[in-house]
């Protein structure tokens, strides 16, 4: 019914396609195209079927203790991995020690974008209450989780609740920062102003608007949590401050073993790996999806050409 | 007859497997001036980088031949190619504000293109490069070449870097839209005094640009480029008067700088929007004072007319527009729409006012699809129920001209056309009377331009919709406003009826924009 030219109706669209499955789709594939992306994947695989399957996994209890075979080497008949101290199997500690590490990570980034998303939103939005959440911010990165850790035992006791908040306040501030920057930098888009001319209040623009567009800066965020937790557990749980034995722990694993460096270092040593690895499949997916996902790569250069 | 400076044979470019250039030719003259024209993804800036052998990321020459002064520099090794540049062919990039090194000093930057091709000691370059920068019409440029780029506004960087470009006396000089970043008038001087420097120099000029009026005004031959072709080539007069291939025709049809149009006639109609004696102060950091971004602007929008606002950066158009769209407060002054105080009604007010912004890229949420933009307004609005927003949403897409099938895709599946058909539907949703359009078609290619231009034309007559047009550019302004406002610094400098504004100003300002409109001259 109007009298523009028909041609501008087909004018060079792209492809149709459910949009944010094609986001996905674009995502899954630069991933797969990174090889830093797949090593990253890969392990994270391995961890969170050991973490998740653990109890399946497992050949023993990992509390049990087998008296008589105590500092078996690794590869020895039953026990894949070697014994401890106490002749407990090596192998069903670190799976279980893994997943207790993967819960308090989990549970102290569920923590911490609970509380970190909602303060950065509004610390961006609202220039008054920035002032005040920045500070308070900064003050938290000033202040040593463990002091936070030994305080919050002192209180509870130890146990894996105890790391998970300790580790989750801890890692509040930079949860806030990110989503504050990215709430600061869309607040200022053009399609914000469109949405100020339709007279859409606040929370319609921060749930609406700025918090679709600013969940792959959080995601990214959460994957620089995790490792981070991981590790923060693992110090904690070796300090006693975390996980209490006789529970398993990556770290309490550690400790243990120190005690007996000089007789088999075994106990050690695998504890130690797979903090590495749980570690360097977070970072290198983290990365990779982080390139993925940048809105630099995506958009197409439109200047003037 | 001499020989050609520089020869462009059947040149092809890929950026990995796609084709960004696909049989380009041309050939320069030694003192020359050819503009190459086209659209964005044209392929003009592609041919442009090839030349100089700097063809971003994947970007490769598959085919066809580059010679300059006879000499084959397709496929130059990097040596040859780095004397190639800056020392025998000169480059003007487009944007002054990212091409200069923000924290080296001005004269250290022109000095240090003249020592890296040997042309001139240290000591030596640096008395060199204050002659350059006074060449390039800077004053006082001994204190000048001292500072900072951030102390230099954008017209004074681009002179910087049209001295840095001639700095080693180079044969051609490439200019990739030097100017599509700066004022009308700014531009004007700044091709004046480019026209000038390579005149007195005799360096030949290769211009890059999408504006077809430009090139007319300032080129001898023009080379027109489409899809990665060249379709047509000729002296810049006889393509603009005579175009031969449908393309150019098209392109000449939708410059609205070059159509010798019939202003529109406003028959009286009350007024919709009427803004009296508004104005804007803002505190300015630090010191004390108060900057006046608008001082006591009044006018109005008729009932089914559209009143245009033009002024260049600074002017205080956009403040205005805020206003009037209620996104900042007036100091002083009243907002009133069809009689009823802007500011007190806020929410009834905002409905019957929509805008439509510049970026179509920028003011579409990428989370949202089609349907769900332009049912945005009708939510916060409150307006109809599930089903009659699906339908409404139907019917917009058919009155903008794009198909109902639409309204599940994502604003990046949509051309930039497309999105600012979206921006369009979307402020139509709640059914306004007056359509804020706030530099609505300056980020578009002119067939695009001409098209959405159109489009709110007709709109406009089918709905009986107002419009308060904000922009720069007087050549549009002139095709589609009833009246309109002429802003500078803030103030309002002349407003009243479109020809009688335009057809004979009063004011000197009006006058120097309207010169400024390229390619103003060439029919006249």
């Amino acid at each position: 019914m109007t009298a523009v030219d028909p041609v501008a109706a087909g004018e060079p669209g792209s492809e149709h396609g459910s949009g944010l499955g094609r986001v996905r789709g674009r995502v899954l594939r630069k991933l797969w195209q990174n090889p830093m992306g797949v090593v990253g994947g890969v392990l994270l695989l391995i961890v969170l079927i050991a973490g998740v399957f653990a109890p399946w996994l497992a050949p023993y209890p990992p509390t049990q203790v087998h008296f008589t075979t105590p500092f078996q080497q690794p590869f020895t008949v039953g026990f894949a991995l070697g014994t401890d101290d106490l002749g407990r199997d090596v192998l069903s500690r670190v799976l279980y020690g893994t997943r207790a590490s993967l819960e308090v990570g989990v549970l102290s980034v569920l923590l911490a974008v609970a509380v970190g998303v909602p303060l950065g939103l509004l610390a961006g939005y609202w220039r008054w209450l920035d002032a005040v959440v920045s500070r308070l911010a900064d003050v938290m990165l000033a202040f040593p989780f463990l002091i936070l850790a030994v305080g919050l035992a002192a209180i509870n006791g130890g146990g894996i609740g105890n790391a998970a908040i300790a580790l989750g306040i801890a890692n509040i501030p930079t949860m806030v920062r990110v989503v504050r920057a990215e709430t600061l930098r869309l607040k200022e888009s053009d399609f914000v102003l469109a949405a100020h001319t339709m007279d859409a209040g606040a929370t319609r623009i921060l749930a609406h608007h700025i918090l679709p567009n600013a969940l792959s800066a959080i995601i990214v965020q959460a994957t620089v949590i995790m490792p981070s937790a991981v590790l923060g557990e693992a110090i904690l749980s070796f300090l006693g401050l975390g996980i209490q034995p006789p529970d398993p722990s990556l770290g309490i694993m550690l400790s243990d073993a120190q005690q007996y460096l000089f007789r088999t270092v075994w106990p050690g040593v695998f504890p130690g790996v797979a903090i590495a690895v749980i570690c360097l499949g977070f970072n290198l997916f983290g990365d990779a999806l982080r390139d993925a996902l940048d809105p630099k790569a995506q958009r197409v250069r439109k200047g003037k050409r | 007859m001499t020989e050609p400076l520089l020869e462009v044979d059947d040149l092809e470019v890929s950026f990995g497997d796609v084709p960004a250039v696909r049989g380009a030719g041309f050939r320069l003259m030694p003192g020359e001036r050819v503009a190459v024209v086209g659209a964005s993804g044209s392929g003009k800036s592609t041919t442009a980088h090839a030349i100089m052998g700097l063809l971003p990321g994947t970007g490769h020459v598959t085919s066809g031949r580059i010679r300059f002064r006879g000499e084959d520099v397709t496929h130059a090794g990097e040596h040859r190619l780095r004397r190639l540049r800056g020392r025998e062919i000169g480059l003007v990039p487009q944007d002054p504000m990212s091409n200069l090194n923000p924290v080296s000093r001005v004269g250290h930057q022109v000095a240090e293109t003249l020592v890296a091709h040997g042309l001139a000691g240290r000591g030596e370059a640096k008395r060199r490069a204050v002659e350059i920068l006074a060449e390039a019409g800077l004053p006082d440029p001994a204190r000048r070449a001292r500072q900072y780029p951030h102390e230099f506004s954008g017209g004074m960087r681009q002179r910087v870097l049209i001295a840095i470009g001639l700095a080693c006396r180079p044969d051609l000089l490439i200019a990739d839209e030097p100017t599509s970043a700066l004022d009308v008038t700014v531009q004007r001087q700044i091709l004046d005094h480019l026209e000038k420097l390579t005149q007195d120099l005799g360096t030949a000029l290769l211009l890059v640009t999408h504006d077809l009026g430009l090139a007319a005004d300032r080129a001898d031959h023009v080379v027109v480029m489409s899809d990665g072709q060249v379709v047509e080539t000729g002296p810049a007069r006889e393509i603009l008067t005579d175009p031969e291939h449908e393309y150019t025709r098209r392109l000449v049809a939708a410059a609205p700088s070059l159509t010798t149009t019939t202003h529109r006639s406003a028959p009286a109609a009350e007024p919709v929007l009427e803004v009296a004696g508004v104005s804007k102060e803002y505190r300015i950091r630090g010191g004390g004072g108060a900057l006046r971004a608008a001082d006591d602007v009044s006018f109005t929008v008729r009932r089914g007319q559209t009143t245009a606002i033009v002024g260049e950066s600074g002017s205080g158009k956009t403040t205005t527009a805020h206003m009037v769209l209620g996104l900042v407060a007036p100091t002083s002054g009243t907002i009133q729409l069809d009689g009823t105080d802007v500011t007190a009604g806020r929410r009834t007010a905002r409905r019957a006012m929509q805008a439509v912004f510049q970026d179509p890229y920028g003011s579409l949420d990428p989370m949202f699809t089609v349907e769900r933009l332009i049912t945005e307004p009708l939510r916060i609005f409150g307006i109809g129920d599930r089903s009659s927003r699906r339908a409404r949403v139907a019917e917009l897409l058919d009155q903008v001209g794009l198909t109902p099938s639409m309204a599940q895709r994502y604003p990046n599946e949509l051309s930039g056309g497309q999105r600012q058909r979206v921006a369009i539907a979307r402020a139509l949703a709640p059914s306004p009377r007056l359509v804020v359009c706030d530099e609505a078609v300056s980020a578009l290619d002119v067939l695009v331009q001409d098209q959405i231009l159109r489009l709110l034309e007709s709109l406009q007559q089918e709905l009986g919709l107002s419009y308060l047009f904000i922009s720069h550019d007087l050549a549009v302004v002139r095709s589609i406003a009833h009246d309109v406002v002429v802003m500078r610094n803030g103030r309002v400098v002349e407003q009243g009826p479109v020809a009688q504004v335009l057809g004979s100003p009063a004011d000197p300002y009006t006058q120097q924009l309207l010169d400024a409109i390229p390619g103003a001259g060439v029919f006249s």
